[in-house]
């Protein structure tokens, strides 16, 4: 065994150089022979029925291959958790950039002519915007009321506690819609031979979510499916389920065409049809005692999930839980609803739902505080959840965390009594206000729920003749360094170099089904796998008698050679098992929502200018408790781009809708943060470890989109004594805000008090 | 005379070789690179010059290449991310990515680092103002840009310290 740790160290990034020299080849780099370039013809409404399509003149229609939803062998849908959504709309439309035709052709640069000369005409319906028009159900646009799903969270008795209460506290919250802005637009290129089957190879996340969807829309059997992962240049989630579609239509095109079929979006194209963050509303009325101890109160979040219910349920689950912050509620009720609108499906974006509903709570407890009259500090100390204390779904936090000592040390990092005392001096004499505000919050690794019950994912680790192992998941790399990681704890589960360890391409024809690569899991849930199938190996050639339990690189290689040249194959497989203690109620909504929590303070200082109402962030300090991190260079990568994107949910990213579609599909128009935008972004750990996790492990991707939101308006409260409840705050919006609070006498900080 | 928009010879010397070609003069210089001579390590991310996924150096400057029509660098001599590594040796400042983290999903890199480059030919000590200034037009979805700064500073670091 090697002395030195390989977990934990800053190895280099497994394809790290490919993609400084460029030579690493993402789904746009490849070709195939004869290959055929598809588009999509989109609906322009965004309700209606299809009354007419007609192919205009000046096009050579039958250079081209078409296919309709008459043309789909197996069931027109994107099979996911409800297959409501068609691949290909028939007859109806129900949202602005539906699919309802699909072309291909052998040159790339005919084909937005052609998309432009297909005239549709259609009969308009009613169509339904927001989550307020929804919420009315004058018109049903989705089954019976206009609801995908729907959850009650419950805890003690919520109703007696009003009367006992110093103040109720009442506001409500809104979020945006954000594009994922990945650099690299979704594409793919699919390729159809009727003896070995279907090929689709794309920029994605999960290659067996695509492949289940391919069976079903394409009617072929299992092994007749192949998804191949190419390089992805960012995900985000917004190529979780997406590629489904995408990686349809170019089936489709490529089976009738008997040829192989490209598609790659444009941006345009990118940000307009394709999913984005789920806008939300979250309303919060608070018992609280006259000491500032929270007794109980209601939360009733609400999401718009577009027009087919894709991921909606499972996004408004995580919001859901996460609804009731890192605190102690002895009672709570949380209500929670994904409408329909006619707006294209919004969908999985790092967080998924918890940036919404955390916003809500992380501002709402910088209202309570004011209105009892406590700092901000204050008000979180006297209601942090603790270790033994139950969460709002009645989970026991079992691990050591102590969010008190976790909240002092990021005071002590930010200077922030200082900082503090220092601007409400400085800002009696400025136009430029500085403030800062804190964030205190948690997020849950892995499937919530029962969800890694049901995944039951499987990893394999293979020992090769030469004594190199490979590492077999269906979990992807896009950036976040999931093949260097996982080759990580597989190294140092065997004690052999990390360069002696490599991972296969996420192919479904040579590896298992490890789950899709979302939810914080991979480290935790997947390493886990990793380094119990790595284990197996090493067992399997102790139990062969051809190795010690104590063994070097090279009678691991030696016993390898000599075990394959009997058997074959080296291989071992571990499959998730639940822990035992691990139990959830899918009916009550209770239990163990998730086996572990990823914990952190985030406190941003902000300068708003009242000149241009624009505000700069100019300091951000990032501290969170991940367990043990298996890569410093890599986490702390996650976190400061976690942070930025949260920078940009908050000051930058609106999405300017109209009739259910996007106005600003440009980077021209949509504007996320630069590198002259950013304030430094100071990361830190705290680890404690995690019994669940691989060396200790939990989750860490999507924590950081969780903090940014909430501490940067808590400093613009801060800074300007006007309070904010919506994101994104540009500076018209500031000045609106600012507008409507200095025409009413009473302002809002105070709205709700008893 | 044969049609002004019609395809023509384009010679260009790209990464220290000359190159002829035929080419529409209106043709991207994206796609000439990545369609005709097979560079593909210049990226389209957004086609309208927003992103920098395709910014190459054309006789010194820094330029978007999705803007930029083949006519217009006749001549010319451009570099890009495949002429940035010496043989199968990474650049210093390729090296300083991999060690700093400035590479996560990599579709962003190619361009990154011929802006930083082309700061460092310039500027070769910037400071940390310089550097985000310089690295303002390219896009990066991941980092956050810090790590990627300090990719640039190490490598102007390892180039002084030689």
């Amino acid at each position: 065994m090697t002395t030195e740790h390989i977990v934990g160290a800053s190895v280099p990034r497994k394809e790290g150089g490919d993609k400084v020299t460029g030579r690493a080849q993402y789904i746009d780099d490849l070709t195939m022979p004869g290959m055929l370039y598809g588009a999509t013809v989109r609906s322009r409404i965004p309700r209606g029925k299809i009354k007419k399509i007609s192919f205009g003149t000046g096009i050579s229609w039958d250079e081209f291959v078409i296919v309709s939803a008459k043309d789909i062998p197996g069931k027109n849908c994107i099979a996911l958790i409800l297959d409501d959504q068609p691949c290909l709309a028939d007859g109806v439309v129900n949202h602005p950039e539906e699919p309802i035709l699909l072309l291909a052709h052998p040159n790339p640069h005919i084909l937005p002519k052609a998309v432009e000369a297909v005239a549709i005409e259609y009969e308009p319906l009613p169509a339904l915007f927001t989550i307020e028009d929804s919420e009315r159900q004058e018109t049903i646009i989705w089954g019976a009321d206009n609801t995908f799903k729907r959850y009650l969270v419950e805890k003690g008795d919520v109703d007696s506690i009003w009367q006992k209460a110093g103040f109720i506290v009442e506001a409500e919250y809104h979020t945006g819609a954000q594009e994922q802005l990945y650099i690299e637009n979704n594409g793919v290129i699919a390729s159809y031979d009727p003896n070995s089957g279907l090929t689709l190879w794309g920029s994605l996340q999960c290659p067996y979510y695509v492949h289940k969807a391919l069976i079903k829309l394409c009617a072929l059997p299992e092994d007749k499916v192949r998804v191949v992962q190419t390089e992805t240049g960012g995900a985000f989630g917004g190529k979780e389920e997406y590629p489904s579609m995408i990686g349809g239509h170019a089936a489709l095109l490529a089976m009738k065409a008997g040829r192989a079929v490209k598609i790659v979006y444009d941006r345009m194209e990118d940000m307009v049809a394709t999913t984005k963050r789920h806008p939300s509303r979250t309303r919060h009325r608070t018992a609280v005692s006259s000491d500032g101890k929270i007794l109980g109160g209601e939360i009733e979040f609400v999401v718009d999930g577009g027009a087919y219910s894709t991921l909606s349920s499972v996004v408004l689950s995580r919001g859901t839980i996460h609804a009731a912050g890192p605190y102690y509620w002895p009672n709570i009720r949380i209500r929670a609803k994904a409408v329909a609108t006619n707006a294209p499906p919004h969908g999985a974006f790092r967080g998924f739902g918890a940036p919404q509903s955390l916003f809500a709570m992380e501002r709402h407890m910088d209202r309570i505080a004011a209105t009892v009259g406590l700092s901000p500090i204050e008000i979180r100390k006297r209601n942090f959840l603790k270790t033994g204390q139950t969460t709002a779904t009645d989970q026991t936090i079992n691990e050591p965390i102590n969010l008190e000592k976790l909240l002092d040390r990021a005071l002590e990092l930010s200077d922030y009594h200082a900082r503090k005392a220092h601007f409400r001096n400085e800002n009696q004499s400025r136009t430029c206000k500085k403030g800062i505000g804190i964030a205190t919050f948690l997020h849950g690794s892995g499937f919530t729920g029962s969800g890694e019950r049901y995944l039951a994912s499987v990893v394999g680790v293979e020992g090769l003749a030469n004594g190199r192992v490979r590492v077999l998941v269906s979990s992807t790399e896009f950036g976040q360094g999931t093949k260097t990681v996982l080759c990580q704890i597989a190294a140092e589960t065997l004690g052999l170099p990390y360069e002696q360890v490599e991972i296969a391409q996420a192919d479904t024809d040579d590896v298992p089904n490890s789950g899709p690569t979302v939810a914080s899991r991979t480290v935790m849930v997947v390493g886990k796998l990793v380094q119990s199938a790595a284990s197996g190996v090493a067992q399997t050639l102790i139990a062969a008698g051809i190795l010690r339990k104590e063994f070097s690189p090279k009678e691991f290689r030696d016993a390898c050679s000599k075990y394959i040249a009997q058997h074959g194959q080296l291989k071992s497989l571990a499959q998730y098992e639940a822990p035992p203690n691990v139990y959830w109620d899918d009916e009550k909504y209770r239990g163990e929502a998730y086996a572990a929590y990823s914990w952190a303070v985030y406190i941003a200082e902000v300068s708003v200018d009242l000149a241009i109402y624009s505000v700069v962030v100019d300091d951000f300090v990032a501290l969170q408790e991940v367990g043990k991190v298996l890569h410093p260079v890599l986490a702390r990568g996650q976190i400061t781009g976690g942070v930025a994107q949260g920078i940009g949910y908050t000051l930058y990213e609106k999405v300017v809708w109209q009739n259910g579609r996007m106005q600003n599909g440009q980077m021209t128009n949509y504007i996320m943060p630069t590198s002259a935008d950013l304030p430094p972004i100071r990361v830190y750990f705290e680890e404690l470890g995690n019994v669940h996790g691989a060396f200790g492990a939990k989750g860490i991707g999507e924590l950081p989109m969780d903090g940014p939101a909430p501490a940067i308006v808590n400093a613009i409260a801060d800074a300007l004594g006007t309070p904010f409840d919506s994101i994104p705050l540009l500076p018209e919006d500031i000045f609106q805000t600012m507008e409507s609070c200095s025409q009413s006498p009473e302002a809002p900080l105070t709205q709700g008090v008893r | 005379m044969s049609d002004p928009r019609g395809p023509r010879e384009i010679s260009l010397t790209v990464n220290g070789q000359g190159k002829t070609l035929r080419a529409y003069p209106m043709e991207r210089l994206l796609d000439v690179l990545r369609q005709h001579l097979k560079l593909t390590g210049s990226k389209e991310g957004c086609g309208e010059g927003e992103c920098g996924a395709c910014a190459v150096i054309v006789d010194g400057a820094l330029v978007n290449s999705c803007l930029v029509p083949v006519l217009q660098v006749q001549n010319s001599t451009i570099v890009t991310i495949e002429g940035m590594a010496q043989s199968s040796r990474l650049s210093p400042l390729q090296k300083s990515f991999l060690d700093c983290g400035g590479a996560q999903c990599g579709i962003c890199t190619p361009g990154m680092i011929l802006a930083a480059h082309h700061l460092l030919s310039r500027v070769p000590r910037p400071s940390p103002e310089e550097i985000r200034e310089a690295l303002a037009g390219n896009l990066c979805r991941c980092t956050g840009y810090a790590q990627i700064c300090e990719g640039v500073a190490n490598a102007a670091n390892r180039e002084v310290l030689g």
